[in-house]
This record gives C-alpha cells, structure tokens and sequence, in this order.
C-alpha cells in the first residue's frame, strides 16, 4: 500500500506564522485596559477609604462600631446609632418592598390584560429613573405630612402597644418616612428584575403545570417561583444594597437624630444620611475621620451583601441541577 | 400518471404492524370525546375548519398529517390548553362525557385535571425526580400513600427501575428519552382519565420511542390516549384509530387544516378512501 501525499497548493496560504492583527490587538489592549482600570479603582478606593478613616481608627479601634455616640464638642464618636438606623430602614424597606414587588412582577407577567403591560411596565421603570433628590424632595414637601397627619396616627392608636409605632412624629420627619421613600426606591428595582425572571420561565414548564389540572396560583407557587427563586433573591439583596447606601433622599426626611430607639416615627440617622448630612460642616480632623470610618463601615457592608448575592445565585443554580437554562431537550 | 383509485398501485411504504388486539365494533365502543364542526381560530384567521370526530375509551386515537395542518391545535383543544393563547377563539362544540367543554362556564382547570398532557419537548419541572411526579398529587390533593402513588407512576411510566435508586436527583440530570417518561409518570399519577400527547417522540432516539409506544400499549386499559405524531410508522404502530389531517387553502391564499379522513388504523394506511390520505400515507404528498 503506497499514498501520495497531496501536493502543496502555491496559492494557498500556508499555516504557520500568525500574522498580527490589528483589530484583534487593539480590542486586546482596550478592553483589558477598561477592565484593569476599574478593578485597580475598588483597591484605590478602598485604600483611600482606610487611610481617611486611620486616625479614628486609631484612637477609637472596633469599639467605635458599636458605640452610640456623637459629640463634636466632646469629640465622641460611634457608628452604632448608624448602624441600627441603617438596618432597621433598610431591612422594613426591604420587606414592604419585597411582596409589593414580586406582586407587581406577577401581575404584569401573568395576570394584567396585555394592552396593560407595555406602559406599566415602562412607568414603574421609569419610577427607578426618577433621582432621587426629587423623591426626597416630594418626601419632605407631600409624603411627610400625609404620614404624619394620617398614618402614623392611624398606626398608633391601632398598634400602639408594639414599641415600633410610638407616638407620632411632629415635622414629618422620621425613620417611617425614610423607609417609605425607600421602598418606594426599592420597588422598581425588584420588581422589573422579578419581571424579567418571571418572563424567562419557559413556556414548556408553565403548561407542563397547569396540564396537570393546577390553577394558575399554584402554578406560580409550584413552578415559576422555584425557578425564579435565586434570581429574586439576588435582586432583593440589590435591592437592599441600594436602601443601605442611599444618602440623599433619606438624609432629606430622616430628621438627624441619634440613639437607638425602636419607635419608627422618631427622628433618626443611617451611615449614609449622616455622613451626606455631616460631613460639609465637619470641624475637627477626627470628626472627618470618622465621618470616613462611617463610610468604610458601609462600603463593607456592601461588599458583603454583593458577595452574598452571588453565593445566593450560584447555591440556587447548583441545587435546581445541572444547567438550570437547558430546558429540557435531550 | 396513476389513476386515483387504482389501489393496486399503492406501495406498502408503511408496514402495518397488527399485533393489536383486534378492534372491538365500532357501536360497542364508549364515546369519550365528540367533537361536532370545530373551528379553532389565532387573532381571527381559523387554524382548523370543521372538525368532527368522536374518541374512543381505552383506545389509542392517532393525529396524523403534514405540518401546519392543525394537529396540535386540536389536540389543544382537548383539554383547554389554547385558553392560554390570548388571541384564541373556536366555535363549534367538543362534549367529554356529554358536557360541552368549550362552554365559556366550564372551569379549564377542572378539565385538564382529567384530561392529562404530554408536550412535545420533555419538560420536566427543575425538582427532584421524585418531586416532579409528587407535586402534582400534592397540589392536587391526592396525598394519601404518597410514595406509593410516585412509584406506581413511575412503573407504569416504565421508569421506575432505572430510577428507583436516585429518586432524589434532579429531573434534569436524566436523558431526554428518561425525561420523557417522567413527564408521562407525572402525567398519569394524577389519575386522568384521558392522556393527550402532542408528538411526545418527536425529540427522543428511536429506543426512547420504542420505550414509550411500549407503554402505551400497556397503559391503555387504563387510560385513553390521544397521540398528534409526524411520524405514519409510529401512528400505525400505536393507533387503534387514526385521524388525518391536512392543509386546506382558500381563494386568496388563506391556509387552514381540516380533517380529511378519521377511520380505524388498518383502514388508514392499507385501503384510505380519500385520494389526499392515500397520497400522504404512501409518500407522494407534497
């Protein structure tokens, strides 16, 4: 048995030798670029954020996370007022927000009249473009009132008898109305993510569900739910996230006060609102530190909420199997 | 060029497999489905003119035709399973047992509990094997010996045995043929009374289809089947009845399917009295 081995052709090209080319190089160069650039950011920021923070870590240590105080006459300060402030907003916002999102989700994925989705759709998204000094603004000037005259009366007469509703507040600033604006905030965010999930639950597996003689709810529960449950929880951690570092608007209707007290309609403060509210008019050197400690406090507290984010995602991908987008074809 | 009703010259291109118990007579068959002048419409335009035919209990009753003729939107029909396309509409009526299930009173959750569905492209819920059968009997309330129920659908699903020992796993970590089957298990634990499957071969290997031909033969004592297929050996393989379908068109281009011939398999596919079933039957279509 002999073979011939086929010729080279001349006119071909051979192989070897990469040639260089240019758009692939410069793509290369930019995109890698781009990408260097915004991690080397987190580390200079971070960096930044620990050095302006050194001299109150310093005089102060852990002890000042937890200590409820702030005094620039006695040049006394802690984080724990914040801290409580931050999460008793951020958390209430978070579970008004939670079930109003996910409804609103519903209802526009499977429940509204489909001339109705395309434009509610497009205002709730629109209600997340509004900046939010205008929502802190219609905070102070609308929301603040109603709450004061109407609400937060109705609330303490109805369920006084629980330390969170005490006695009403007398300018319309409070915690209450903090949290109010953060939902409010909140909510777009969740629910167009929810939307979005609920949207690519596959059509295959709505039917499969309902062939079996489900109604509609307990298909929800049964099905879209399960499926969509790692993506809800990612968005409601985004969603706390942005209660948490929100400064603006809360620092407009949050009143300025400190303590930890759990009467929502009293005056409070969270890491954000005090340091957007303290920080222009700060005298001393370790007040600016540790208005800065305040705000490394909340830049790690979002980056653990971003990591969990993400091991929430992954665990939840891993426990519905292998490929959780595969659909089923074999 | 053939005469039409030269039936000498019908090639066999389709080898009926009679090992079927024969058909009992048609009168003493019990009339599941009659369905009288259905038309079934998306945004308007009729998707399926004129449909009448009758289902037979514990028989297996073929859908047969090209592809656009309506096949599956019959068979959606069935069970009210286009209620769910917002443009739908029919006219017409479809009595189950006597009742008119396209009455705009009768509850389509109430009708797909007994008239079961298995789709096209195995769907499997994202939960355990065992709990894409248990679920449905959770939610339908038929929680008594729970286990027991999931096992017995999963052997008559013909399943049981390759997944007896990893009950536990994902739906989604089985092969499609596997799949498959479990979405006929959790179609049948629920105890219908009839089983649609809209082309349930369609995306498996020839030894997943033998697999579930094989069962259906099994199951139908129990259950009545209503199979839609593309595939003339498969419907002369499992159909006691067969059905074809085909594509009718209008002056100005309109198309819609309509029912050209309904008989018992044997007849379909060895002596067809209309010359569009025979040309399907034997290949020329087209």
């Amino acid at each position: 048995m002999s073979s011939t081995e086929i010729a080279p052709d001349s006119t071909r090209r051979p192989f070897t030798g990469r040639r260089v080319r240019f758009g692939d190089v410069s793509l290369q160069a930019v995109a890698g670029t781009a990408a260097a650039a915004a991690t080397f950011l987190v580390f200079l920021i971070a960096y930044k954020v620990v050095r302006g923070a050194q001299p109150a870590i310093g005089k102060y240590g852990l002890a000042f996370v937890t200590r409820v105080a702030w005094d620039p006459v006695k040049n006394v300060y802690g984080a724990g007022s914040f801290l409580f402030g931050t999460a008793l907003t951020s958390l209430l916002a978070l579970a008004i927000a939670a079930p109003l999102a996910i409804g609103i989700a519903l209802f526009l994925t499977e429940l509204a009249p489909r001339r109705l989705r395309a434009p509610v759709t497009a205002l709730i998204e629109t209600l997340a473009a509004i900046p939010s000094v205008v929502i802190g603004l219609w905070g102070i000037l609308v929301l603040g009132p109603i709450l004061r005259d109407h609400v937060e009366p109705a609330l303490h007469s109805a369920l006084g008898f629980i330390p969170l509703f005490g006695s009403p507040s007398s300018t319309g600033s409070s915690i209450f109305t903090a949290i109010v604006v953060l939902t409010i905030m909140i909510l777009p965010i969740v629910a167009s993510i929810s939307r979005e999930l609920f949207l690519g639950v596959p059509r295959d597996l709505k039917e499969g569900a309902l062939a079996l003689g489900t109604t509609r709810w307990e298909m929800v529960r049964g099905v879209m739910f399960p499926y969509a449950r790692g993506g809800i929880a990612a968005a409601l951690i985004l969603g706390l996230g942005r209660a948490v570092g929100e400064a603006i608007a809360v620092t407009q209707v949050i009143g300025g006060g400190l303590g930890i007290q759990l009467n929502l309609f009293a005056t409070g403060d969270t890491l954000a609102s005090k340091i957007a509210s303290s920080y222009q008019g700060a005298q001393s050197n370790i007040q600016i530190a540790s208005l800065v400690y305040l705000g490394l406090i909340l830049l790690v507290f979002s980056l653990i909420m971003n990591v969990s984010a993400q091991v929430i995602v992954r665990r939840v991908a891993r426990r519905q199997g292998v490929g959780l987008n595969r659909g089923g074809l074999g | 060029m053939q005469r039409p009703n030269d039936t000498s010259t019908i090639e066999r291109s389709v080898k009926v497999e009679t090992h079927r118990q024969p058909m009992p007579p048609r009168e003493r068959l019990e009339r599941i489905f009659a369905v009288e002048h259905l038309d079934a419409l998306y945004g308007g335009k009729p998707a399926i003119k004129d449909v009448s035919m009758d289902v037979y209990k514990n028989l297996v009753t073929a859908i047969i035709g090209p592809s656009g003729c309506g096949k599956s939107t019959f068979i959606r029909c069935l069970n009210r399973m286009n209620d769910l396309i917002p443009s739908f509409s029919q006219t017409g009526s479809i009595r189950y047992h006597g009742q008119d299930i396209t009455d705009p009173g009768v509850d389509p959750v109430a009708v797909r509990r007994n008239i079961g569905m298995v789709f096209q492209r195995p769907n499997p819920f994202p939960k355990s094997i065992q709990d894409n059968v248990a679920w449905g009997l959770k939610v339908l309330g038929l929680k008594d010996n729970l286990d027991e129920r999931v096992e017995r659908a999963l052997t008559q699903a013909a399943l049981w045995d390759e997944v007896k020992d990893r009950l536990k796993a994902s739906a989604l970590s089985l092969s499609g043929g596997q799949q498959q089957r479990l979405c006929i298990a959790r179609a049948i634990a629920v105890e219908p009374d009839v089983v649609l499957m809209d082309e349930p071969a369609s995306a498996l290997d020839p030894i997943a289809t033998a697999a579930i031909e094989q069962l259906m033969h099994s199951l139908k004592s129990e259950y009545t089947f209503v199979i839609v297929t593309h595939n003339m050996q498969q419907a002369a393989r499992v159909a006691d009845m067969t059905a074809f379908f085909s594509i009718s068109r209008g002056e100005e281009g309109q198309r819609w399917g309509e029912l050209v011939e309904y008989d018992a398999t044997e007849k379909i596919f060895t002596a067809p009295s209309d010359k569009r079933t025979e040309d399907y039957v034997t290949g020329r279509f087209g």
